[in-house]
This record gives structure tokens, sequence and C-alpha cells, in this order.
């Protein structure tokens, strides 16, 4: 309607203002509420999942919690008992896993943030990256094929190792982002004064970094606590309370969970529902203690 | 209302005599501005041409917020149609601010509040029967920094706004995307790469055709926010020569920081500058050899001469 | 104590120069420890079960009998199931997705944002066990009296929605794929968006766009390349998810060819099949096809990192 028939020079001939600004526009207008109406509605679709899932868990968990679950191990006839096995056998072997993970994935990330050349950092952050993304049975594959196979015998130390293969990358990779914000500041101003590099690494960027090191680490542990795939073929799993004997099996909360609601007993799977809870309680936990700080950090 | 101050000299032959006293449009749609402080009066022809020297907007006591935060205290001045109108300053004093709520962008910043009235040929422009994205075809705007869309074609970019607006059709694009880009002096340079990407040219270029992108829906008002700053000097003469040649078509309003740029150009020009809690204020306008050789506040005159309290 | 002034302390210090060198080596043997044992897992994965490659070739993909008697193993309705799940995974997580990421980055109440994201992203800590019992237990019982005999009752009539439906099936695990995919594709979506300049956005909106036009028609273009590859990387993860899936699939043996019938994935079968395999040929057949699975994640995790690093480069391809 306008700018149509206008000449570049000369008496401009328009439209008068109040009928440009009547507003004709209200298909534009309903399109744009429509879709903003849409992406609320995706919103609140991808929130209730969560809802759902922690709802149940809580409900049907609750009901399921009682002493006898924390206290003792599963019968072995018949239902009752509980899940003392899988609790201590998960305490063990996140702990041996990050044992072994925890030096070896911070000393990765200070060699890709401090150490490495171009090249050299590029491999590594790839293959960390790559490892973070490998579906974690695999890794459970590969580790019964170097440490279960050879001995014949399914033994809690293969789990850790497994569980260590899954927290080395995710440590890795936070410990490498913690220092290459830290070290920006703090490794000029060292440097000016005649620092080493690995000084200053050491004395001066970690310590500053610590908190974020340690929220990586917290979120590995995590994630490790809730792996159930790479313990089948290794640790397997077992009714027995295992305590120190990393050459046998051994059972852990995520696989108690699964074996329970395996299972046509209700009563068993009931308490697969009290280990849930347990389980969303120990990892959710972590989670938001971590994030939550991170998240107040930035927006403070 | 129609105030010429005096020493300015206006193109009387290429101007119609302004008709007093005629409506452009139903009195209604002026709604609640009616009440507020004096009535803005009707200032175009039954044709929508005006002349310049005409008042195409009208800013009574504008307030700008940024939550609690006032960037811009109480602000009174003509916007005169057809004409270059210069906003100078010293940095933080609410220049852009007040540049951007002439076209409703202000209100998009968080907790961005707005007192006071703009009217644009009478009407409020905030008032409810006004919808921002109408206003913001009428009044375009050239921002800082040239942004191009990097993923359409130089023609795509031009054609954005008609395309918002519903007209698709290849006859009437052709012609608007060809005289926008004449308009803005980049015809020539372009008229064999319309397809290429919109980042493909250079600084100044991409300006221009920031420039045609505005004009291509037929504002009225253009406001540009420091337009040459990010450019080289050549790059910016080019610039201030478009002014030129866009003044008798469009109302202008353009913040600068660099005064010689205001003094070239523009023909009018509004100093502003910051109080004790940061707020910006209006020291004083008028017609720019005014300003310049013979300003009425001491702090222009500071201004201007380059000291500063 | 500032950071300049301990160092300086340290300067006064001076340790053993074999310390620096211990140390520098240490962080060296454990970044090539990282990137070996990622070279180890293939190589390990391939060595395992090149028996039966060896046995039977592309069969072992291509073939539909499973048959630990005969010793014959053909691993298409895996593949088929794996592939099925994930792509209804995608068709119900991507768009979803995109438009809670728009909503998040663009419209959502200053405040009100960075609490849903974190809401959000707190589905993914959720271990897969745990989605796999709700959906078990909570999840497939309610869509089969409800959705799924709705649909049967309306759609049964086409052959991919024939009935019956036994409550997890196919569609129960690509919904639950959806469910736990969903955070990875709205938090890599919200970023890519929100890293649009805000100076494009105002070109627009200074021409008298509304603000969906603004996000439609330059936010997204720019970001395209972003959310393809937070695209890809939720396929990576619906590939390789293990747990809840097997518990809601059905565990099934034929090629399903309605969404409603049980059916199997590389992972699932795997997880269910692994330790009661003797050894053999068996064991080594499912090796392989799980060394299928890690390529497959493998190359979608690399072309998905190529996408998003780009956008923080630059606008979409």
């Amino acid at each position: 309607m306008s700018g149509l028939a206008r000449p570049v020079a000369g008496p401009i001939v328009r439209p008068p203002i109040a009928e440009r600004l009547a507003g004709r526009r209200e298909r534009r207008r309903t399109v744009d509420r429509a879709w903003r109406g849409l992406a609320l509605g995706a919103t609140i679709v991808a929130v209730v999942p969560l809802a759902a899932v922690l709802l149940f868990v809580a409900v049907k968990g609750a009901g399921a919690l009682n002493p006898d679950l924390l206290t003792k191990p599963p019968k072995a006839l018949g239902v009752g008992g509980g899940a003392l096995n899988s609790i201590l056998g998960s305490a063990q072997m996140v702990a041996l896993g990050a044992l072994l993970a925890v030096p070896a994935g911070i000393l990765a990330g200070v060699y890709v943030a401090e150490f490495a050349g171009a090249q050299a950092a590029r491999v590594v952050r790839f293959a960390s990256d790559v490892m973070v993304g490998i579906p974690s049975i695999l890794v459970g594959i590969f580790v019964y094929t170097i440490l279960v196979l050879p001995f014949k015998q399914f033994n809690a130390f293969a789990g850790s190792v497994a569980l260590a293969i899954i927290m080395v990358p995710v440590i890795a990779r936070t410990t490498e982002e913690m220092l290459r914000l830290v070290g920006r500041e703090l490794r000029e101003g060292s440097l000016a004064l005649g620092l080493p590099t690995w000084r200053t690494v050491v004395s001066v960027v970690i310590p500053t970094g610590l908190t974020g090191i340690l929220s990586g680490v917290m979120l590995a542990l995590a994630r490790a606590a809730g792996e159930t795939a790479p313990l089948l073929f290794t640790a397997l799993g077992s009714r027995l309370v295992n305590v120190g004997d990393f050459g046998k099996p051994m059972d852990a909360l995520p696989v108690f969970i699964y074996n329970g609601a395996r299972q046509p007993i209700a009563a068993l799977n009931e308490q697969a529902w009290g280990a849930a809870l347990l389980l969303v309680l120990l990892v959710l936990g972590i989670n938001v203690a971590v994030r939550a700080r991170s998240w107040a950090r930035r927006a403070g | 209302m129609m105030e010429v101050n005096g020493g300015m000299a206006i193109d009387t032959a290429t101007a119609p005599p302004p008709a007093a006293g005629v409506v452009d449009g139903p009195v209604g749609l002026t709604g609640p501005a009616a009440e507020s402080g004096p009535a803005p009066g009707p200032t175009a022809a039954p044709d929508g041409s005006q002349a310049a020297g005409a008042a195409k907007l009208e800013v009574r006591g504008l307030g700008l917020y940024y939550g609690d935060f006032r960037a811009v205290r109480d602000a009174t001045l003509d916007i005169r149609a057809n004409a270059i109108t210069a906003i100078i300053g010293p940095s933080g004093c609410g220049k852009s601010t007040f540049l951007r709520s002439i076209n409703r962008m202000h209100e998009l910043a968080p907790g961005a509040r707005v007192e006071g009235t703009i009217h644009l040929d009478g009407i409020d422009i905030y008032g409810p029967d006004v919808d921002p994205v109408d206003l913001r075809r009428v009044v375009g705007m050239v921002f800082q920094r040239p942004n191009p869309f990097p993923t359409m074609s130089i023609y795509d970019n031009v054609a954005a706004g008609l395309r918002l607006a519903g007209r698709h059709s290849r006859a009437e694009l052709d012609e608007v995307v060809e005289r926008s880009l004449r308009q803005a002096a980049l015809w020539d340079e372009v008229k064999d790469k319309l397809r290429a990407g919109g980042t493909s040219l250079s600084g100044g270029q991409q300006q221009r055709l920031c420039i045609a992108r505005a004009l291509a829906v037929d504002p009225e008002i253009i406001l540009m926010d420091e337009p040459a700053s990010a450019l080289d000097p050549i790059a910016t003469l080019r610039i201030e020569e478009l002014m030129f040649e866009l003044r008798g078509t469009y109302t202008i309003v353009i913040v600068t920081h660099n005064m010689q740029q205001a003094s070239r150009v523009s023909d009018f020009t509004a100093f502003f500058s910051m109080d004790e809690d940061r707020a910006g204020y209006l020291v004083e306008h008028g017609p720019t050899p005014g300003i310049f050789t013979n300003p009425r506040e001491q702090l222009t005159e500071d201004y201007i001469s380059g000291r500063f309290g | 104590m500032t950071a300049l002034s301990r160092a300086n302390l340290l300067l006064a210090r001076r340790g053993p120069r074999r310390a620096d060198r211990a140390f520098v080596a240490g962080t060296r043997i454990s970044g090539s420890l990282l990137v070996a044992t990622l070279a180890a897992i293939a190589l390990q994965l391939t060595i395992s079960s090149w028996p039966a490659w060896v046995a039977f070739g592309a069969d072992l993909m291509t073939k539909t009998i499973w048959d630990p008697v005969r010793e014959v193993y053909g691993a298409l309705p895996f593949i088929v199931g794996t592939l099925a799940s994930s792509a209804i995974a995608l068709v119900l997580a991507a768009p979803i997705g995109i438009l809670a990421a728009i909503y998040l980055a663009e419209f959502a109440p200053r405040r009100a944002a960075p609490v849903l994201t974190f809401v959000i992203e707190l589905l993914a800590a959720i271990p897969s066990v745990v989605i796999g019992l709700w959906g078990l237990f909570i999840l497939a019982p309610a869509l089969q009296t409800t959705v799924y005999a709705w649909l049967i009752g309306a759609l049964g009539w086409i052959p991919i929605f024939r009935g019956p439906s036994f409550g997890v099936g196919l569609l129960t695990a690509g919904i639950i794929l959806a469910i736990m995919i969903l955070p990875t594709i709205v938090s890599i979506s919200r970023e890519v968006i929100a890293a649009v300049p805000d100076s494009q956005r105002e070109a627009m909106l200074g021409l008298g766009a509304t603000r969906w036009e603004a996000v439609r028609k330059v936010v997204l273009p720019y970001a395209r390349s972003g959310i393809v590859g937070a695209i890809i990387l939720g396929l990576g993860r619906a590939l390789g998810e293990t747990m809840a899936v097997t518990m809601v699939i059905g565990n099934g043996q034929d090629i399903p060819t309605s969404v409603f019938d049980p059916a199997q994935t590389i992972a699932s079968k795997i997880a269910v099949t692994f330790n009661e395999a003797s050894g053999g040929l068996q064991t080594q057949s499912l090796i392989g096809i799980g060394l299928i699975l890690l390529v497959m994640t493998l190359l979608l995790n690399v072309v998905a990192r190529l996408l998003v690093g780009r956008v923080t480069r630059g606008p979409g391809r």
C-alpha cells in the first residue's frame, strides 16, 4: 500500500500516520501470541516428566523405606531383608573408582589447560569429549574382557575400574574448564614475577579453582553412583554383603533396583522403589548442591 | 506550536505552506493523549506532505528509567520534520536511551519504564491504540555497528521488512529493493551481486545496506545511533552525504559523539548532559549554527569548546 | 592473602627442579592415558568380536535370527529397534526441545528462566535405571490404558499402529528416550540461541517485526547449525541409552512391525543376554554389535561437536 508509487525525489505522498499506526495486523499478532504460547507449553511439557518421576519415587519409595531396607541384606530365600549389600557395595566401588579417577582426571585436565601444545590439547580434549558420550555398557564390556575374562571371575575391582573410566573424562573436562577460567588472570600476574608455570599451577591456580574442581568431582561421583550397565558384566551383583573383597562380586544400588524391578514379586518391586528413593536423594542432592552454588555464583 | 527560531533558513521552494488546523486522522485515535498537557497540534496537510520546520515529534516531560535508575530526566523538545536533528553530549547522558524511546525500543530492556509523552503528528506513540510493532515501521532505526543479517543475501536484507508486512510479489520487491539501494547510494556497487551474503560487503557498505533496509519499509522518521562511529573517515563522509540527500524526504534524528559531525550535518541540535545522580537531561536545543556559535547555556559552551566541569 | 603475594612468597623458596619435571610428566601421562583408554576400548571391542565377524561377516547386521542353539547370530531386529526407538525419540523431543529452548532464551521472565533451565537439566541427572523403574510401573500401564487404547481404536487399521499393546514396547521405549534426551536438546539449543548477538534481534525488531518473527527469521537461522548439533548429540545419547530402554522395550526377538510391538535395541540385547552367553560365539557376536553401536555414537559425537563448536564462532550454515 505504501511505498509503491513514490519517486525518489520530489513531493512525497504518504498515507497519513494515523492509518499506519492503526494496526491492521491482527493476523501477525495472533500468530505471534500462538507461537509464544506453544513455546511456553513446550517448556511445561519438558518440566513435567521430572516432576512425575520425582513424585512417584518419593511416594512409592517412602512406603518402602524402613530400617530393614538400610540395615539388612536380602534374604537368602523368599522376600524380606534389605539392600545393605547394595548400599555398601555402591559406597565401596564408587570410592575405589574415585581413588583411581580423581587424580588421573585432574592431572589430565591440568595437562590440557597448562602444559599441552595446541595439537596435543586438541587430541586429549577430543578424546575426553568422546568418552563422555560413550554408552556405558560398552565400557562394561571393555573392562569385562580385560579384568573379568582372564580371571574367569566377576569381581568388584573390575566394577570400580569401569566406574573410574566413566568418571575420568568428566573430571578432566571440568578441571580444564576451571583452570582456564582461573588461570588467565592469575597466570599473567605470577609469570610477570618470574614464577615458572608449574609452580603457578600447583600453588596458585589449582587452589583458587579448587571449588570448581571439587564440584566437577562431585558431579562425576553422582554419575558413577547411578550407573548400572557397566557393573552388570564386571561386579555382577550379589545377594551377599561384601565388605572389602574386591576380588569377588559386589552389589550396587542401581543393580539392586534393576533386579528388583524385573521380579514378578510385588514385595521385591517395592524394595526397588525404596532403593530408587535412596539413590535419587543421593544423586539429586549432589547435583542440586553443586549446580545451585555455581548458578548463584554466576547470577550474583 | 510551530516555532521557527530566528536565523534558520528554510528552503521554502520545496515545502508547501503548512496547512494549519487540518487533522490527518480521526481525532478519536489520539484518545487519552488529548488530556495530557498542551494539546499537540496537527501539523500535516491532507496529502501527508509536511513543511520542513513543522514539528514532527513533540516530546513532553519525558523520563526514561531502567528499573529504579533514571537515565533521562524530564526532556521536552520538538523534532522538526524533514530536517536533521543531532543529539550530542558526553557518554552516559542518555542520548541513546532517548533515541530508543522514539521507536519504543527502550521498553524492550528489562525493567524499562517511560514517563511523559511523545507525540508523532499529534498521536501519542505510547497510547493504548498504538502497537510498537506498527510504530517501528514508521520510525526506522540504524544502529551503531552495521548489523546486516548474515544468513540473508543483500537482496533479502533489504526486502526483509517488506516480507514482514506480507509483500511477497517479486515485481514489487524488485522495485523497492532497487529504489532503496539507490537511495542509500549503494545500488551501483551491489547491483550485480544482489544474491551475495549480507556480510560480504565492507563496513561502510554494510552500514549503507542497513540504511537501505530501513528505507525499504518507507518510514517517516529515521533514527541513527552513532551510525558512522564504527566506520573509517571515507565511509563516514559517504554516510554524511547520504544523510543530506535523505533529509528532504525523511525526518532524521542522529545521536553522535562527534561534534564536528553534528555541526556539519544537522539543522537542529540538542545538547544533553548528566547531573549528579547520573540522570541525563536536556540542557538546550535549537538551530545548529546558534548552538555552536552562540549557545545560551554555559554548560553547552564548555562542552563545545572541550572543557568539562 | 592475594594470589600475587602468595606468588611472591613462593619465589623465595626454590624447590628441586626434578619435582617440576616429574609433575609435568605426570600430567602428560594422564592425558595420554585418557587417549589410550579410548583407543583401547575401540581396539579391544574389535579384537574380541573378531571371530564373530569372521564367522558371519555382514550377516551379523543383516540377518534376523539370533539363535544360541544353532549358533547363528543376526542382529537386524536389534539394529532396527535401535534406529526406530531413537527416531521416535527425536520426532518427539526435537520440536518440544527447540520450542522450550526458544521460550527459555527469548520469552521467559528473567527470574524464571534460570530456575526452569536448572530444573530441566536436573532431569538429565536422574539415573537411567530409576527412569526405567518409573517407566515400567507407572508410565507404561498409564499409556496402555489411555493413549494407546485410543490410538489403537482410532488408527489400528494402519499397520504400524496395529494392537494389541502390552504397555511396554517400541513406542514406550521411544517416549522414555524422548524424555531422557530432552534436557540435552533444551540445554544446548538454549545456549546457542542465547549466543545470537542482540544486534541481530534489534535490527529485525527495528524493522517492525513481532518477537516471534524476529526469532523465526533471524535468530533461528543464525543458530541453526548449533541446534542441529544439539539434536545430533541427543540422538547419540538415545542410541546408547541402556537401562531405561531395557526395562520398557519388552524384550522382543523379531523386527517390530507395529509401534506397540515388543522390541529390542543393541544396548538392551547386550544388557539382557551378555551374562547368559557362555563366552563363545554368542559373546563375541554381542561384542560385535556393541562395536557397531560404538561406531555409530562416535560418528555422531564428532559431527555434533563440529556443529556446536561452529555456532560460537559465527552464524549458521
